[in-house]
């Protein structure tokens, strides 16, 4: 694992792969996901029970979806940085989290547009809005354990440590949160029969989701990116980096 | 064995502490009574209505008096060098970990269960609520000192330490709060509430197994 | 920081780490200790490289830094006590200890009311009363006067004389140590 994980551990090789990854990952994840957008939004059916308005799940699934995957990679990282002492894994911490909370965000941001014309109210305590909610309080707390120390390593460290016990955590939050809504809520408005979804919507979601996924992958690239150069401001190579592009 | 030293000379040293500094102890079960009493201030004098969301009220307010006292955990050694010591000598800091946490939990978690048939009073709570809430704290408290000294540990060497280590630890304490605050619930109609209890106690035996490392760790990188 | 630095601590030597401000002396002290680690470079101890043997360098070491090491709010004798304690350390006299480095009369005073040099003297108690061979020691004249800095360069003399290894950083002159005396000059670089 390690012998496979070493090369890329030099932050200027990284540095190179992720400026590759980039440049085809960034196109790609916006062309994807603007026929995944177009095609959900504009060209499928309308749904027989919510009409127009369950269009928004284009956008609403895939951020929930990747919301949470980005703080499993998020995690993963952590697991490599604390286990095989590798720096670039604990900047890619503080790369992933902000993407993981805009995701985070957007999620509860369309789930309660949807749910005002649907349950009526813009804020129900469903198990699995508040799940999210609870996602970017630890979202945030990452975020801000990084950034709380005068040396950026001990906060990248920090950061790493509360991620794994976040994932820890997580299945048990969730499960709590889930016991805890059947307990106080019943039967409500929010268990509806889920009708199985036809094809022609299937696919724009299937893009969409695609899409959010390649958005995740570029965004972080760039981040990382950033974050290495940020690191490694005092290193001769990135003096030489800098000093090329200022010639050119 | 060094780390029952290391447990021992650090339990008693905190404990003497303690017993010198008695604000460290006093402070958060006045700060504990005092946002109970709030809440009737708040909501009007309701009995019903009180004895109704008691179990939430009485957890949050136990939640953030721990909270309150967990910063100064690991601070004041840290401060003066001790646990540059320790890390340096590499004694066993796990056990350390433990007893600092023990110590903790003699100072803001015992405090409360001593004045909870107080709470009854204040709060109307029925018999079966009582000993629910008595319960409850028995086995939540300990976990609550866990995951405080953690964030402790976590925000150590920060900037600015009280609001980030409550931003970083409450999440955590979202799944005690669901079982402890539903277990007095279920109690004060008269249910059975074993099946929460039981819950707790494998969280807390799951954090006492899980966090001195992640603590340990914790104050390592601080340290380093 | 630093680059380039071989050294190499026999028993009985004392080293000392010279250096303007700020060219890294404490940092090469807390790498020494095992506080933080290098970026590059290994560290052995008696011909082992450190990471497999880090226990045992750790029980051969005594390291004061720029903290005390001292809790504010016991008292000097409690202070001894807790080491003594956590170190599993042979009991000894510690008022008698505590009277040698003249600190009789103020043993049962909160140490976080005792003065700088008084302070400093306490967290050097721990010199007295550690078994280690390697004392790693950043700054430990500071803030202390005449007498107790002729008391600690007896007896740094006495522990090289019983096969002891010094490195520390100063800038006061040790005219009594110049014959053990070597020095490392640190040099400033990005």
């Amino acid at each position: 694992m390690f012998k496979w994980l070493d090369p890329y551990a030099k932050p200027q090789r990284l540095y190179a792969l992720c400026g590759t990854w980039q440049q085809v990952l960034m196109p790609l994840a916006w062309f994807t996901l603007l026929i995944g957008v177009v095609w959900g939004l504009g060209f499928t059916p309308a749904d027989y029970q919510q009409g127009d308005s369950y269009r928004i799940i284009h956008i609403h699934v895939p951020a929930a979806i990747w919301s949470m995957g980005a703080y499993s990679s998020m995690a993963i990282a952590a697991f490599i940085a604390l286990v095989w002492q590798i720096k670039v894994a604990q900047w890619a911490i503080g790369a992933i989290a902000p993407i993981g909370a805009c995701f985070t965000l957007i999620a509860l941001f369309t789930g309660s547009f949807w749910g005002k014309p649907m349950w009526g109210t813009w804020w129900e305590w469903d198990a699995r809005l508040t799940s999210e909610l609870i996602l970017l309080f630890l979202y945030v707390g990452v975020i801000a354990l990084q950034n709380a120390f005068a040396d950026r390593e001990t906060g990248d460290k920090a950061a790493s440590l509360l991620a794994i016990v976040g994932v820890v955590n997580l299945p048990i939050i969730h499960f709590s949160v889930e016991w805890w809504n059947t307990l106080h809520q019943g039967a409500s408005i929010t268990k509806f029969a889920k009708p199985s979804i036809d094809p022609s919507m299937l696919w724009p979601l299937l893009i969409c989701i695609t899409g959010f996924a390649l958005l995740l992958a570029a965004l972080t690239c760039l981040r990382l990116r950033t974050a290495i150069l940020l690191h490694e401001q005092h290193r001769p190579w990135v003096r030489d980096l800098v000093k090329e592009s200022s010639d050119a | 064995m060094s780390i029952a030293a290391v447990f021992m000379a650090t339990f008693r040293r905190d404990l003497r502490l303690l017993a010198r500094q008695k604000s460290d102890w006093l402070n958060p079960l006045l700060f504990f009574l005092v946002v109970l009493s709030l809440f009737p201030l708040g909501i009007g004098a309701k009995p019903n209505l009180l004895r109704e969301i008691a179990p939430g009220i009485i957890w949050i307010a136990a939640l953030l008096s721990v909270l309150l006292g967990a910063e100064r955990l690991f601070k004041q050694d840290y401060r003066d060098g001790v646990l540059e010591q320790l890390v340096s000598a590499r004694l066993p800091l796990p056990a350390y970990v433990l007893a600092k946490m023990a110590a903790s939990w003699c100072a803001s978690g015992l405090p409360l269960i001593i004045v909870s048939p107080l709470l009854a009073l204040l709060l109307g709570l029925s018999q079966p609520a009582f000993f629910a809430v008595v319960a409850t704290l028995l086995l939540g408290t300990p976990l609550l000192t866990l995951l405080s000294a953690l964030g402790a540990a976590l925000t150590l060497s920060a900037d600015k330490g009280g609001i980030l280590l409550a931003l970083v630890i409450l999440p955590f304490y979202i799944p005690l709060l669901i079982f402890a605050s539903a277990a007095v619930e279920q109690a004060a109609f008269g249910l059975p509430y074993g099946a929460q209890l039981a819950i707790i106690a494998a969280m807390l035996c799951l954090a006492l197994a899980l966090v001195p490392f992640a603590v340990f760790k914790a104050l390592k990188l601080n340290v380093g | 920081m630093f680059t380039d630095v071989d050294i190499q601590l026999s028993a009985g030597d004392i080293l000392q780490i010279a250096g303007r401000n700020g060219a890294g002396k404490s940092s090469l002290l807390r790498i020494l200790a095992g506080l933080s680690e290098p970026s590059e470079g290994v560290l052995y101890y008696q011909a082992v490289e450190l990471t497999k043997c880090h226990d045992d360098y750790a029980a051969d070491l005594c390291f004061i830094g720029h903290l005390s090491g001292v809790q504010g709010q016991l008292t000097a004798l409690e202070n001894l006590q807790f080491w003594r304690a956590c170190w599993q350390l042979k009991a000894a006299d510690d008022w008698q200890l505590l009277a040698t480095l003249g600190l009789a009369g103020l043993e049962d005073i909160p140490c976080q009311h005792l003065s700088a040099g008084q302070q400093r003297r306490v967290s050097l108690a721990r010199l007295w009363l550690t078994p280690a061979r390697i004392w790693i020691l950043d700054e430990p004249f500071t803030a202390l006067d005449q007498s107790a800095i002729g008391l600690l360069q007896a007896h740094f003399q006495q522990h090289c004389a019983n096969g002891g290894a010094i490195i520390l950083t100063t800038h006061q002159p040790l005219p009594m140590l110049a014959s053990q005396l070597r020095q490392l000059e640190l040099e400033y670089r990005w």
